[in-house]
This record gives structure tokens, C-alpha cells and sequence, in this order.
């Protein structure tokens, strides 16, 4: 065999292709340019020219999100890679498989004060699963490896690769061997879970009377929804996902008891403080799931199944707490299960369920429609899950449109839900629907938004536009921030300090500007038909602003510093 | 509680900013620090002595675990061992203070290492009780300057900590 050599620049283009990366998302600067030549000189990895590097990233995430592989973005050094931070914070907080190349000012120039030199390992490290700097060019297929197999495997997160520039100098040539395979000494994921401690959970799962199973964003990622599934199914035990989990079990079956926490169902938060039984499943007990940890589920005892040993006993101490592999540890569950051929108490689970249905039956997702003229935001969400019937990917951004989206749109599949859960970014719903779009052109791709949220990323319009990535974007329109007006309803007695957005453009005209359609739709009874109108225009991105009721709320909510029971469930009824 | 954490870490750049960093962001406390190559030139061992209840100390561990470049942690408070601190330290010490302080010197089986007509500058190694009584013993008022490397500490008997 003969050995290539290649420049640096090459290499990281090639090693791109031999990954077979299709696309990367980035904008180019100095200290990037040797790798931009590269990429000009092939046609294999096609390159999307965002309008702000945040937005490249929040690209790569949604890439991420919907097909469960590492998105690459690829910036300059000083202003490009600081501009990614919020977008690796994003993919950080809700362990997204990332890898991010940023350029770096020669090496002989780092610690100088060069122009556009900023220390990105050190700006990044807090929000990194790792970074890497390359040190020598012949280095760059190795470095690029370690960075994807690290972003991959485990629990996944972002990687920054930093690149000084004459790593990629195009008169310097090294042998280039895609590396296939890589064992790190110091990092080594685990690949299964205990049996013993597996067989521990299931003699508490089996004589469980009334248990939930609380499952979230790790099911998705460790792509084990079909077992979650089947899991549920042979149990016959109630299901609750986390924000992160939407999806993960199917959106309208039966068992599906609806979102937890802050904003979660009734009937799920009232199950999970009632329980005996908690089995969660790649989910991290966080805040906005527990409320007041010292309150939570008072008479639960806890089975916790992990990938991260760090997310076990955190901040709720475990009682069978399992480190491994989502989807290896639940093959392992239903094969001792189907070993023991037993089955847990039919007639608790019976009692169980009855009361289950009544809290059910008391709230159901209720909301009040008599108290305005105006579109309800829920309705919103109801008709877009009719229209679309229930198989878009819906990306969102973060507000009230947030909560919403996930409360009445039910997902049945996993990766189709999309959103910035742990880090709440405004500004990801555009972006990451369109790294979705670009992937998946035949599908529906939504970007459910405020018109607060839509103007953090709004240049990214102009991408869409150079691309045709024909996105939905469906915007509810309450003219304000209205989260932030929520809480200062309920805690600040309606002093709405900066919380109203006076002067929003004209959604047409800007639509125009860019090229895009454009639909406001005001009444109630002109909903489904604005709706259908935008989506029967295939191949326009449609922006639909739909003015909705401006003093809505979100219910439920949890009550501060409560417990998981303790819930506003209108502006006047608390339980 | 006070715990001496002792991990080995690969010995490349960033790896200890890393460590450091964790600490910092996680609220997490540092009363000592140790570092430096081991007898295998690609490793680091780090020595860490920090305050904190069981909880934290798991947490600690745990998230010190899942840091990249962290081969092994061991919390060598959990058993026998042996830790040790280095201090220098100079001493005001002249006229009738010099005798006094060379006969402390010598009950803690310290050293002087270095004499001018007023100071004495004074090593002295033991765990961390130890040199605190020294400079107790001395008194503050005639010390100049002290310098201490931190804990570095080793599990007693056969256990090892190696990769
Ligand atoms: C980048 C960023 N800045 C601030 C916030 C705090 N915040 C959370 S929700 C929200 C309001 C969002 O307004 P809009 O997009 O119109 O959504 P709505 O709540 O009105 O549906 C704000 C400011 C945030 N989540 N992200
Ligand atoms: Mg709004």
C-alpha cells in the first residue's frame, strides 16, 4: 500500500470524508483558511456558510439530536470559536455528540496576544466533555479519532478540537492513515450493567405496588426506546419522560402518563409523589424535575440506571443504583424477567392504575378557552400535531412555546423531539431545525418559536434561504417574553420588568426580504386553515405567526420549594 | 471531613487546569495540592487533600473519574497510610532566640538548612499536625516566611496505586 502524504489542511478534510461526515456547519476566518482551501479542493463534505457561528453549532446539535451521530462544526479562532461557546454549552448540558474545529493562531504566536487569539481550551473546558489541541500535524488523524470516539461513546458531549494554524500549512505534508480504531488507557466507558444488581432491581420492580417508571434524554441517546417499550409493555407499569425524554416511550400509549416536573402532567407528578417504586431510566433528577429534593417522593424507594456513575445518588440518593448502558441493561432486565417467568402483583398494579386514571381524569391536560377571544397557544400545538399528524420533527426553542410544544404535541418516536433542555438557549429552535432539515429533506420539520426566541438566531434566515431548507416556522405570538412575564405574575405581582417586546418587525416584510412566505393567522377559526396553507407550501420556508392569547400561562406548575404533588393548576386552583 | 485524594493522571498539557477547574466549578475544596511526573514519564500523580462529607467526597470522585485524562483515583483516607508535608521556613534568630530555636529545631527533628547572622532558614517534613505545632512552637512573631509543598501521602502495605 502506498502511504499519502497530506497536508494538515488535507487531513482533516479527508479524515472528515473516510468518517463519512456529509456535511459541517462553520464560517471562515483567518486562521481557518488553510482548511477552507482544502475543503474547496473536494466535493464530498459540503460545507453550510451559517450567519453566526452560534447558529453552526446549534446545526451540528440538531444533526446530533435526530440521528444520534457526532455534528461537526467549524470556526475561526478569537470571535468565531467564542461565538460557539453558547451553542457547546447547549450540546453540554444535554449530552449531545459534537465535535467542534476551531481554528487557533499559529503556534508560534499562541500566549503572544496575537489578533484573534483567545484561549479557547480554556474558555471552553467547563462546557466540554473534552478538548484537544493539536500539537504537531502529523498528530491531526489521531487528535480527530480520540475527538469523535470521546463525543460518541459513553455519555456523549461535545469535543473542541483547537487548531493552531501551521498545523494546517499546505507546503507541509505527513503520512495519512485513517485510524480506525482507538483504546484510551484513562477513559473506557462502560458496556454492561451489574446482573447482580440487575436482579436486585427486578425482585423490587416485581413486588412493586404501585411503581413509575421515569425515564429520560438517555434512553434516546443510548437509542433504547424499543426496549423502554417492551419493558413497559411485559411490566404493565406507568411510563413518565423527562423534557430530554420526549419520545423515548410512545407519546399516545396508554401507559404514557405525560412530561414530569415543573411543568409536568398532573397525573405524573401525582404518581411519582405517591409512588413505592421509581425506575429511572437515563435520567438525572434534576432540579426542574424534583422540586425540593428533600420532599421528593417521600415513600419511593429509587432504582437508578445510569451510564454516568456521576448522575447516580447526585442529588437523590439511589437504592439500586446500575452503571451501564441504557440499552444493554434493559435486554438484561427482560432476559432475567423472561428467566423468571414472574410477574408483579396484578391487583396492586390494578389499584394502582385506577387511581392513576382518576388524577387523569380529574386534569387531563385541561385548559381554559372562556376566558379569551384570542388563539390559545395550546390549540396551537393540538392543531399542528393534527396537521402533521403527529410525525414532525419539532424543534423548539425556549419559552413558553417550549412547554407547550412538549405538554400537547405526543411524540411517538424518538429523535423528533428537539430542544435545549438543561442549558433553555433562545435562540436553538431555527438552527437546530434546519441541521434536521438538511438531513431529512422529505420530512416535516417545525420550528415551534416565540417571537422573542426566533430573534436571537434570526439571521440564520439568509442560510435557509442560500440552502432551501424549507422549515416550518410556527411562531406564537404572545408579544412579550412571556415566560419571564409568568413568573413575574406569580412572583413579582405582575411587575413586568423587560419582559414585554415593543417593536417587533414585520414578520411579512422581513420574510420578504429574505424570500421567504409569510402567514399571521389571529382567530381562533382561521387556525387549521393558516396552519394547512403554510404546509402545503412544500417547498417555502412559511413563517406562521400566530397571535395567541398574550395572558396565558403555563400549567401546571410545580410550586416553588414543594414537593412533587404540590401544584398550581390554573391562576386560581392550587393542590 | 478531611480526605487526601490521590489520583494518576496522564502527563500532558491542560490535564491538571483540568483538575483545578473542577473544583473551582463544582464548589468543591482545595486545602492542598501536590503534582509531578511519576517514574513512568507519561503519567502524573496528584495529590489532593479536601474537606467533605461522604456525599461530596463520591461526587468528588466520581466527577474526578470522568475527567478524560484521570487513569485512577483512590481516596487514601479510607486506609492505613502514610502522608507526608515539606515546610521551609526562615526564622528571625539572633542573639539568646538563636538557641531557642535550634533546641525546637531538634525536637522536631527538623534541619537548618541555611545561617546568616539573624536567620535561620529551617526544613522540616511530617504530616500536616506536625508542622503546624512547629510553627505553634516557634511563634509566629519570629517567623519571616513559610513555604509548604501540601500533602502528598501513599497507602501503607502492599497496596499500590498503579495502572
Ligand atoms: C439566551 C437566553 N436568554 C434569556 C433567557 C431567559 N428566558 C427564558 S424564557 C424567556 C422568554 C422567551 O420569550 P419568547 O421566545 O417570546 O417565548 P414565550 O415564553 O413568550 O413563549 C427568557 C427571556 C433564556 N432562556 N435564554
Ligand atoms: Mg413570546
Amino acid at each position: 500500500m502506498t502511504t499519502e502524504l497530506l497536508s494538515g489542511a488535507d487531513m482533516i478534510v479527508r479524515f472528515l470524508q473516510d468518517e463519512g461526515v456529509e456535511h459541517i456547519y462553520g464560517y471562515p476566518g483567518g486562521a481557518a483558511l488553510h482548511i477552507y482551501d482544502a475543503l474547496f479542493r473536494q466535493d464530498k463534505v459540503q460545507h453550510i456558510l451559517v450567519r453566526h457561528e452560534q447558529a453552526a453549532v446549534h446545526m451540528a446539535d440538531g444533526y446530533a439530536r435526530a440521528t444520534g451521530k457526532a455534528g461537526v462544526a467549524l470556526v475561526t479562532s478569537g470571535p468565531g470559536a467564542t461565538n460557539t461557546i453558547t451553542g457547546i454549552a447547549t450540546a453540554f448540558m444535554d449530552s449531545i455528540p459534537m465535535v467542534v474545529l476551531c481554528g487557533q493562531v499559529p503556534s508560534t504566536l499562541v500566549g503572544q496576544d496575537a489578533f484573534q487569539e483567545t484561549d479557547m481550551m480554556g474558555v471552553s473546558r467547563p462546557v466540554v466533555k473534552h478538548n484537544l489541541s493539536v500539537q504537531h500535524p502529523s498528530e491531526i488523524p489521531g487528535v480527530l479519532r480520540k475527538a469523535f470516539y470521546i463525543a460518541q461513546s459513553g455519555r456523549p458531549g461535545p469535543v473542541v478540537v483547537d487548531i493552531p494554524k501551521d498545523m494546517t500549512a499546505p507546503n507541509e505534508r505527513y503520512e495519512y492513515v485513517f485510524p480506525r480504531k482507538i483504546k484510551l488507557r484513562s477513559y473506557q466507558p462502560p458496556q454492561k450493567g451489574h446482573a447482580g444488581q440487575i436482579r436486585k432491581a427486578l425482585d423490587m420492580m416485581l413486588s412493586a405496588r404501585r411503581p413509575v417508571i421515569y425515564s429520560g434524554g438517555g434512553i434516546i441517546l443510548g437509542g433504547a426506546s424499543k426496549r423502554l417499550t417492551e419493558l413497559a409493555h411485559t411490566l404493565g407499569f406507568p411510563v413518565t419522560n423527562t423534557l430530554m425524554g420526549l419520545g423515548g416511550f410512545p407519546g399516545t400509549d396508554k401507559q404514557f402518563i405525560g412530561m414530569l416536573g415543573m411543568h409536568g402532567s398532573y397525573e405524573a407528578n401525582m404518581a411519582m409523589h405517591h409512588a413505592d417504586l421509581i425506575i429511572a431510566l437515563g435520567a438525572r433528577f434534576d432540579d426542574r424535575v424534583t422540586n425540593a429534593p428533600d420532599k421528593f417522593c417521600p415513600g419511593a424507594k429509587i432504582i437508578h440506571v445510569d451510564i454516568d456513575p456521576a448522575s447516580i445518588s447526585k442529588t437523590i440518593q439511589a437504592d439500586v443504583p446500575i452503571v451501564g448502558p441504557l440499552d444493554a441493561v434493559l435486554k438484561e432486565m427482560l432476559s432475567q424477567l423472561e428467566d423468571r417467568g414472574a410477574k408483579p402483583d396484578q391487583e396492586a398494579l390494578k389499584q394502582w392504575w385506577k387511581q392513576i386514571d382518576e388524577w387523569r381524569a380529574y386534569h387531563g391536560g385541561r385548559y381554559r378557552t372562556d376566558d379569551s377571544e384570542m388563539i390559545k397557544p395550546q390549540a396551537v400545538i393540538e392543531a399542528l400535531y393534527k396537521i402533521t399528524k403527529g410525525k414532525a420533527f419539532v424543534c423548539s426553542d425556549v419559552g413558553q412555546h417550549q412547554m407547550f410544544a412538549a405538554q400537547y404535541y405526543k411524540f411517538d418516536k424518538p429523535n423528533r423531539w428537539i430542544n435545549s433542555g438543561g442549558l433553555g438557549t433562545m435562540g436553538f429552535g431555527l438552527p437546530a431545525a434546519m441541521g434536521v432539515k438538511l438531513e431529512f429533506p422529505e420530512e416535516e420539520v417545525v420550528c415551534v418559536t416565540g417571537e422573542g426566541s426566533i430573534q436571537m438566531n434570526i439571521q440564520e434566515l439568509s442560510t435557509c434561504n442560500q440552502y432551501n431548507l424549507p422549515v416550518k416556522i410556527v411562531c406564537l405570538n404572545n408579544q412579550s417574553l412571556g415566560m419571564v412575564k409568568q413568573w413575574q405574575d406569580m412572583n413579582y405581582e405582575s411587575r413586568h420588568s423587560q419582559s414585554y417586546m415593543k417593536s417587533l418587525p414585520d414578520f411579512h416584510k422581513l420574510m420578504e426580504a429574505y424570500g421567504h412566505e409569510a402567514i399571521t393567522i389571529t382567530k381562533p377559526e382561521e387556525l387549521e386553515e393558516g396552519l394547512r396553507k403554510a404546509f402545503a407550501m412544500k417547498d417555502k420556508l412559511v413563517f406562521v405567526n400566530v397571535m395567541v392569547d398574550p395572558f396565558e400561562h403555563v400549567y401546571p406548575m410545580q410550586v416553588a420549594r414543594g414537593s412533587m404533588k404540590d401544584m398550581w393548576l390554573s391562576k386560581t386552583e392550587r393542590v | 471531613m478531611r480526605r487526601i485524594l490521590s489520583m494518576l493522571l496522564e502527563n500532558e498539557p491542560g490535564a491538571l487546569s483540568r483538575v483545578v477547574g473542577l473544583f473551582s466549578q463544582r464548589n468543591y475544596n482545595i486545602e492542598t495540592l501536590t503534582v509531578a511526573a511519576t517514574e513512568d514519564p507519561t503519567l502524573s500523580r496528584l495529590t489532593v487533600t479536601t474537606i467533605g462529607d461522604d456525599k461530596v467526597i463520591e461526587q468528588i470522585t466520581k466527577q474526578l473519574n470522568k475527567l478524560i485524562e484521570v487513569v485512577k483515583v483512590v481516596d487514601l483516607t479510607e486506609g492505613a497510610h502514610i502522608e507526608r508535608e515539606l515546610m521551609l521556613l526562615k526564622v528571625k534568630a539572633s542573639g539568646a532566640q538563636r538557641a531557642e530555636v535550634k533546641r525546637t529545631v531538634d525536637i522536631f527533628r527538623g534541619q537548618i538548612v541555611d545561617v546568616t547572622s539573624s536567620v535561620y532558614t529551617i526544613q522540616l517534613a511530617g504530616n500536616s499536625d506536625k508542622l503546624d505545632a512547629f510553627i505553634q512552637a516557634v511563634g509566629r512573631t519570629c517567623i519571616l516566611e513559610v513555604v509548604r509543598t501540601g500533602v502528598s501521602g501513599i497507602a501503607r502495605g502492599e497496596k499500590t496505586l498503579t495502572i
